[in-house]
Parts: structure tokens; C-alpha cells; sequence
């Protein structure tokens, strides 16, 4: 039995990084701002404590770049850490991520591997606008030869960036920063959070599958569900890529319904595949037709008078589970 | 160095380069024939630059290259039957048929990756020397690539980088002053790329890549300095002499003349080292001739591969 400690989300990450450190001193974090006062966001203060700039490597504003440095430094040996204080920022690097690091071991024939970790960051602050409101996990995750993460609470925070920095693929880790202060028991050494989804409760009425902070937001929801007598099942999805079609099908065969609540556009989105997954296999469980709840499908005005509508919230949960 | 020590020297490099032509004509022959279906970027006409810059290395250095991997990858070390393997999409080639003429390996000889994305590879070698300072090895890298790189933002991103961590790599621009068919002064203001890299804090070289000797002395320098002070930036001044992509000519398209393609021709290194090593040439020639006949031999009777994920 593992020890326990209270964490916030932010400082499970932060243990998670220094443990995966101490274990591997071929483990190194690169970044815009790693070294500084805040250490990202306070993702990177108990790592540059311990390992310095020998190992905490702050870096000029080059996302490709860097991203190809990080390449070539895994090509040799070495498993960096890339942090990206935003994910609209990744965007700059799609060549590397996806060109390169993501076909590097398949165009060699398996005889290349690149341990690449790549953290960064999903916000729905109002007034950020168009561009620091992104949720790009399906757009990452649409590439083979990578792994996506979106971990919803403190223990997987630390146990997926842990399994990401272990893993011999590039895997993308993006944190949602609306649940950086949320504060849970966290197991104190290390340990890695499986390739799997997580159920979090249990229910037999209908499946809800979620991701990031559409978890929380879901479980908030189900509570007025289960006043009305409702049971629902909630899935935390976990990894976008790989995707636990398994766990997901086996639910849904004991409800007959799904839903799925994601952080990002309906559009070629993880609700599109989740449903599209529990179709091709498990048709003849689907009692009625599956729903999805996501972002509006248009960019993320600015204006707190604007942006009304375009996260989901709790109510369009409810909304959706009580068909009103 | 004393006459009879460069004469070997001259020997070893006119050797590797008419090796690095001679596999590029059969690969020219591989492919009219139908075993390579692919669209394989040549380097004839280039092969001074790879063995001239690899014969200042040494064994732990290492290699990135681009689409036009060929002659960096045999002038590294590189397994020739596996490349031909690769090329002709066999089991056996060194990315057991997953890369392609685009994607050439051979870790243990340093030739670590080459991609086709224009500048990309200039970034892996910017991380494998970072890799080399943090583990504190004397181990440089070397990334290969083209005057098109340059006007890629990788490339000052890679540079950038490289100046401000001092790292050990020497950035190799072999500038043949096309981009498939665009002239380099449609590109870029000058002609003379070296000067605008110059003012990145790192030394920069500009050499004449018909001259061998004079490419290994720039790159011999340049490891010295790698190795102790910083990043280097060689030019390389070449020239291709085939299409972009395939076995022919492409005079016919207009985009560059016949003539200027004669003017460097003449001054064409495997033809003017050639004449040094007249007596010795038929022999030479019959060496190169039996490995690449087995090569292909080899290539030819190997299996196909099986697909996996």
C-alpha cells in the first residue's frame, strides 16, 4: 500500500516530474521559462531546485525548434521534457511533432526510439480570446506514432507525466489549468498511471465519457442525475491515443446509452471517434442515439459578454442527461 | 602533411567519391529498371562536399542529412547493401523498407536519420549535441542540408540555439544555388549565405566543393572548433547535376543553363582527381564495380517485408 499526501493538482505534476528525474538522469526539461521565478506553473520549481540548469534548460522562443532539438537529444539517448506554457503554442511546432518525432521509429524500420515528452497547457479563461482557448488534443491525437494524455485529478497528473517520460514514443501531456488548485490524496512515491481509462463511478442507466475537466463538470452533473433517480456511469478517459475503446464498449453494453463530454471542437473531435469507436464494435448495445457535448464549433470570442455558450458547463451536462 | 601522406589521402577521398557516383549511376539503373520506385533525389555532381566534411570526423561524430541522403550516408560508413536494400524496398535495408531513399540509418557507422522536410534534420543535430554536452561526451554532430534550408525558420531557431549554448556542431550548407527549380536569387538577396549567418556569433566558413582537400581543411577546422569553442557554419559551394528528383538531365526545363552546368562540370573533382590516379584507375574502377554488383545482388535476393504498425 502506497503512502498518501495531499496534493494539488499542479503539485502532483511537480512530484511527478522530480521523481521521473531522480529516477533517470537521462530524464532533462526544456521550455520557454523553465528556470524562472515561476517555474512554469510551479510545474518545474522542485525539479530546477534539485537538478539546476544542468537539467532544467531555459530556451529561446523556438517551438519547432525545439521540439527538433528534443528529437535529436532523444535520438541520442536522453528522454527531454519540452513544456509549453500554452497548447495553441504547439501549433507552431506540428513539422516536429508530427513530420518527425511521431514517424521517427516507424521510417526507421523500429530501430530508432524517440522518449519524447511534450507538456503544456489547456485554459478557458474569459478574455484569453481566440488563441489561448484551444483544447488540441484531437488534433494531436489524429497522429499514429504519438500518445495523447489529458489527466482530470491530482493522482493522474503525476502518474501520466511519469508514464509519458517512461514511454519510448513522443507522448503529449496536456494539462487543463482550470484544475490546477484542485486538491486530492496523491500516493507519495512513484508510480505510473496505465494506457486505460479510468471509471470513476459506477452507474447501469447511461455512459458518460469524459476528459480533462469535463470530468469534474460531469460528476457535478450526475449528482442532480441521481436525484432524479438516475444512475450514470462515468468514464474518465484519460488517453485520447491510445483510446480505451474496451472499457468504454463494456459500459455502454450494460447501459445502452452513451454520452461524451470533451474540452475541444465537436468537429473530427473525441466525441466523433468515442461514438464512432462504440459503433463500428458495439452497435446492437446502443439502446438510443449517442450524444456529444463540446466546445461551440467556432473560435473563443474574448469578450465576457460574448463568451456565454462556447465552454460547456455543468448545466449543459444536465441539460443533455434530462433530455429537457 | 607530407607529399606521399596527401597522395593516400587524395586516394582514399578520390576513391569514396567515385564510389558515392558509381552507386548513384546503378541506383540510376535500379530504377529505370523498375527495382526502385521511388522518387530518389541524386547527388552527382555533389560527392566532394559528403567526403571531403566526413573525412574530418571521427568515428563518434554524428550525421544528419536531408532527401539527398545518398553520398553523406556511403561517405559516413554507411551499410551500401542496405542501402541498396532500402532503396529497392526490401526487408533488409536499413529501415527494413520503412524509410525509403528519404530516410536512410546507419547508427553504428553515425548516420543517424536524414528527413526531407526542408531544414528539419538541422534540428536533430542541434539536439545530439545537446545531448553530447549535457553527457559531456567529444563527440560533435553534423547536420547536412541546403541552400532552400536557409530560408526555413528552423534553421535560424537551430542556429540561434547552437551559438547561444556554444554547442559542438558544424551546420554543412552544401549551396548547389537551386531549390528543385528555383534559383537562389529569387530566394534570397545575395548569393553568399555564410554573411548573413556571420552575425550570430559563430564562425563561419565559405569553401569551393569541387576542391575536396580545401572541403576537409574547412572541416577539420571547423571540428576543432566545435569541439572546444562552439558551433561552425561551412557553405559549401556545389552543384547538382541531374533533375531534382530522377535519373535525368533537366537542361530542357530552362530554369538553368547548360552552359553554367558545363562551367562547373569542367572543374568536376571526380574527373580532375581521376587523372592523378590514371594508372590505378582500372583497378579502382573493378573494386568499386564488385561491391556494388553485390550489393545489388544482395538487395535483389532479399526478401520482401512484412507489413506491420
Amino acid at each position: 500500500m502506497l503512502a498518501l499526501t495531499r496534493l494539488t493538482y499542479k503539485e502532483a505534476a511537480a512530484e511527478g516530474i522530480l521523481q521521473a528525474m531522480e529516477k533517470d538522469s537521462r530524464v532533462f526539461l526544456l521550455g520557454e521559462g523553465v528556470d524562472n521565478i515561476t517555474g512554469v506553473y510551479g510545474h518545474v520549481l522542485p525539479a530546477f531546485r534539485k537538478f539546476k540548469e544542468q537539467r532544467v534548460i531555459d530556451t529561446p522562443l523556438s517551438e519547432n525548434g525545439l521540439t527538433g532539438f528534443a528529437v535529436g537529444a532523444a535520438l541520442d539517448g536522453l528522454r527531454p521534457v519540452l513544456i509549453h506554457q500554452r497548447n495553441d503554442f504547439m501549433l507552431l511546432a506540428m513539422d516536429q511533432m508530427f513530420n518527425q518525432a511521431a514517424k521517427l521509429r516507424f521510417a526507421s524500420g523500429g530501430r530508432h526510439k524517440v522518449p519524447l515528452t511534450i507538456l503544456s497547457f489547456v485554459a478557458r479563461k474569459t478574455g484569453e480570446g481566440v488563441q489561448h482557448s484551444q483544447s488540441l488534443q484531437a488534433v494531436f491525437a489524429h497522429f499514429p506514432g504519438v500518445k495523447v494524455g489529458m489527466p482530470a485529478c491530482p493522482e493522474d497528473a503525476k502518474g501520466m507525466i511519469c508514464r509519458a517520460i517512461e514511454d519510448d514514443d513522443p507522448v503529449i501531456i496536456l494539462e487543463h489549468r482550470s484544475l490546477f488548485d484542485q486538491n486530492d490524496f496523491v500516493p507519495e512515491g512513484y508510480y505510473k498511471t496505465p494506457f486505460s481509462a479510468r471509471v470513476v463511478k459506477e452507474g447501469k442507466d447511461l455512459t458518460i465519457v469524459a476528459v480533462s475537466a469535463a470530468v469534474g463538470d460531469t460528476l457535478e452533473a450526475v449528482k442532480i442525475f441521481a436525484e432524479r433517480g438516475g444512475s450514470a456511469e462515468v468514464i474518465d478517459l484519460r488517453w485520447i491515443r491510445p483510446l480505451d475503446v474496451e472499457t468504454i464498449i463494456k459500459s455502454v453494453s450494460k447501459t445502452g446509452h452513451l454520452l461524451v463530454v470533451d474540452t475541444g471542437w465537436p468537429m473530427f473531435g473525441v466525441g466523433s471517434e468515442v461514438i464512432a469507436s462504440v459503433c463500428e464494435r458495439a452497435m446492437d448495445s446502443l439502446i438510443a442515439p449517442p450524444q456529444r457535448i463540446s466546445m461551440a464549433d467556432s473560435p473563443c470570442p474574448a469578450s465576457q459578454y460574448l463568451q456565454s455558450g462556447f465552454h460547456p458547463k455543468v448545466s449543459d451536462i444536465i441539460k443533455n442527461i434530462l433530455g429537457e | 602533411m607530407s607529399g606521399l601522406e596527401e597522395k593516400d589521402l587524395l586516394r582514399k577521398m578520390y576513391f569514396e567519391m567515385l564510389r558515392i557516383r558509381r552507386a548513384e549511376e546503378k541506383i540510376s539503373e535500379l530504377f529505370k529498371a523498375g527495382h526502385i520506385v521511388a522518387p530518389v533525389h541524386l547527388s552527382i555532381g555533389q560527392e566532394a562536399a559528403a567526403v571531403g566534411v566526413m573525412n574530418a570526423l571521427r568515428p563518434q561524430d554524428k550525421v544528419v542529412s536531408t532527401h539527398r541522403c545518398h553520398g553523406h550516408y556511403l561517405a559516413k560508413g554507411g551499410n551500401l547493401k542496405r542501402m541498396l536494400a532500402e532503396l529497392c524496398g526490401r526487408s533488409t535495408g536499413c529501415a527494413g523498407g520503412y524509410g525509403g531513399t528519404m530516410h536512410l540509418i546507419d547508427d553504428e557507422a553515425g548516420f543517424v536519420v536524414s528527413a526531407p522536410i526542408v531544414g528539419a534534420s538541422i534540428a536533430f543535430a542541434v539536439g545530439i549535441a545537446l545531448a553530447s554536452k549535457i553527457k559531456g561526451e567529444n563527440k560533435i554532430a553534423v547536420a547536412f542540408f541546403g541552400d532552400g534550408s536557409v530560408e526555413e525558420g528552423i534553421f535560424w531557431e537551430s542556429i540561434n540555439f547552437a551559438s547561444v549554448h556554444r554547442l559542438p556542431m558544424i551546420f554543412v550548407c552544401e549551396n548547389n544555388l537551386y531549390a528543385t527549380h528555383s534559383p537562389i536569387l529569387k530566394r534570397q538577396p545575395e548569393e553568399r549565405i555564410m554573411d548573413r549567418v556571420f552575425p550570430h556569433r559563430l564562425r563561419v566558413d565559405r569553401v569551393d566543393g569541387n576542391d575536396v582537400l580545401a572541403v576537409r581543411e574547412a572541416a577539420l577546422q571547423a571540428v576543432f572548433v566545435a569541439s572546444n569553442k562552439g558551433p561552425v557554419f561551412i557553405e559549401v559551394r556545389t552543384y547538382r547535376y541531374k533533375e531534382h528528383w530522377g535519373i535525368n538531365e533537366d537542361w530542357q526545363l530552362g530554369y538553368r543553363s547548360r552552359e553554367e552546368g558545363e562551367a562547373w562540370m569542367a572543374k568536376d573533382p571526380i574527373k580532375i582527381y581521376g587523372q592523378l590516379f590514371e594508372s590505378e584507375n582500372e583497378e579502382i574502377e573493378a573494386r568499386i564495380k564488385k561491391e556494388i554488383d553485390e550489393a545489388v545482388d544482395f538487395a535483389l535476393s532479399s526478401p520482401v517485408p512484412i507489413r506491420r504498425s
